[in-house]
């Protein structure tokens, strides 16, 4: 006993250094393997507070450039309601109300390294869940991965070990899945197209309904180039975004009424 | 000693703020460089002090920058690495009576302080980028990355440290 108690006292700094090591290790393989680290990430309100305070402060020297685009977004919404209007008399519009939208800001955004994340100052308090899409004005920028009371974190695009986002070519039903790798934040990858899809350079790409997480047609980007896959049954395609990822201060975090619904659903025809 | 809990208090929360507020905002990474100044904070910390306690800041600090950062432990588990080795590559750069000598690290020879930083940022970034890309199929992009990187943090850890001594006499 006392020789084990010596050793212990002797070799205390090794015995520190691997228990720490492995925690860490552990937060690491937690954070690849399991959909949720539950604690180390920047959705708590010291990281989150001190995001928030410099975003206050440096807000102010883009005010010009965000008001310009928000005016953009208006002005590209007001003429899409004017033109509904007009048709309003011989096509019925139906009006599903199946998604709520929540905006929010980016107080932290990434995208210089291979795992991107965002921060934004939504979170529980304001109704923000995982698992919601993340939208900006042009297009799509990631899913809601952590949060806490008053902030989230959001997983971007530009995750290359864990964003796989459902994508189509816009008229066609041709699905496929959206990753990055993690080369330039402007293309991105579609993965597992199959080769009977008619594609060509400049086709528009946007999400699709199958996911649940964003409603159909948020434009993603449109093709830059695409080739036929070693055993030649799938395209593998390179997409420029429409959205400048390395430029976002405002989002829109889109929530699907029936995805609970559609969830439950699907699980009980899988048991 | 309440002076120097103060001291190194002040400097982790200053190192972390630069790291995470400047230096992780500028889109560094189309030129493969990834500039990691906080590991400042380990290489020049007091070389005189209880190890446990210095392994554990190690640790706490890797921990707050994977924290603004959202990557997990890598951060973590490279400045606990670093730190647990530090008195092997003090010992080579700076010979073995280091300990005896009451080594100053701003106040020492430059060439045997690069040899010091050198090793120690290297080691660093091989190992946050291997645990980063967590693939063998990156293993040149790994390698280019840390080499450009590694230059990168260096010259700065550098130039800071030669500001330090400046402001310190």
């Amino acid at each position: 006993m006392q020789q084990l108690i010596n050793f212990l006292f002797r070799n205390k700094h090794v015995l520190l250094f691997l228990l720490l090591l492995i925690i860490s290790i552990g937060f690491t393989v937690q954070n690849r393997s399991f959909h949720k680290s539950k604690f180390i990430n920047s959705a708590n309100f010291i990281s989150g507070g001190i995001y928030q305070q410099a975003t206050d402060v440096e807000s102010y020297f883009s005010l010009k450039a965000e008001n310009k685009k928000l005016l953009e977004e208006n002005s590209r919404l007001r003429k899409l309601l004017v033109n509904t209007e007009i048709q309003e008399q011989n096509r019925k519009i139906v009006n599903r109300n199946n998604y709520k939208v929540y905006s929010a800001q980016v107080i932290n955004n990434n995208y210089a390294k291979r795992n991107n994340f965002l921060t934004i100052n939504k979170g529980t308090k304001d109704g923000i869940k995982e698992d919601l899409g993340v939208i900006s004005s042009k297009g799509i920028v990631g899913i809601i991965r952590n949060t806490s009371n008053n902030y989230a974190t959001v997983l971007s695009v530009l995750n290359s070990a864990d964003s796989r986002i459902n994508a189509q070519i816009k008229n066609s039903n041709h699905f496929a899945t959206l990753v990055w790798d993690g080369v330039d934040p402007n293309i991105l990858q579609l993965i597992n197209l199959p080769k009977l899809a008619n594609i060509k350079k400049g086709d528009t790409v946007e999400t699709n309904a199958y996911s649940n997480i964003f409603p159909e047609g948020i434009p993603i980007g449109k093709i830059r180039d695409y080739n036929l896959s070693e055993n030649n049954n799938y395209y593998e395609v390179d997409i420029e975004l429409f959205n400048d990822m390395t430029n976002i201060k405002h989002v829109y975090i889109i929530e699907n009424k029936n995805r609970d619904e559609i969830i439950a659903l699907e699980n009980k025809a899988n048991e | 000693m309440n002076r120097d809990i103060l001291k190194y208090g002040l400097q982790f929360i200053v190192v972390v703020l630069i790291q995470v507020l400047i230096l992780n905002q500028i889109d560094f990474t189309s030129y493969n460089l990834d500039p990691y100044l906080y590991i400042i904070f380990i290489l020049l910390f007091p070389v005189q002090v209880n190890r446990s306690l210095f392994i554990f800041l190690c640790f706490l600090l890797g921990l707050t920058i994977d924290m603004f950062s959202n990557s997990g432990g890598i951060h973590a588990t490279s400045c606990l690495i670093i730190g647990f080795i530090r008195p092997v590559i003090l010992k080579f750069s700076f010979g073995t009576s280091y300990e005896f000598h009451q080594l100053k690290i701003t106040q020492s020879e430059l060439g045997s302080r690069i040899t010091y930083f050198t090793i120690l940022i290297v080691i660093h970034h091989l190992l946050l980028f291997i645990q980063d890309y967590f693939s063998f199929t990156y293993i040149i992009r790994i390698l280019l990355q840390t080499l450009y990187s590694s230059i990168f943090t260096l010259f700065l850890i550098v130039i800071s440290s030669i500001l330090l001594r400046k402001r310190a006499k």
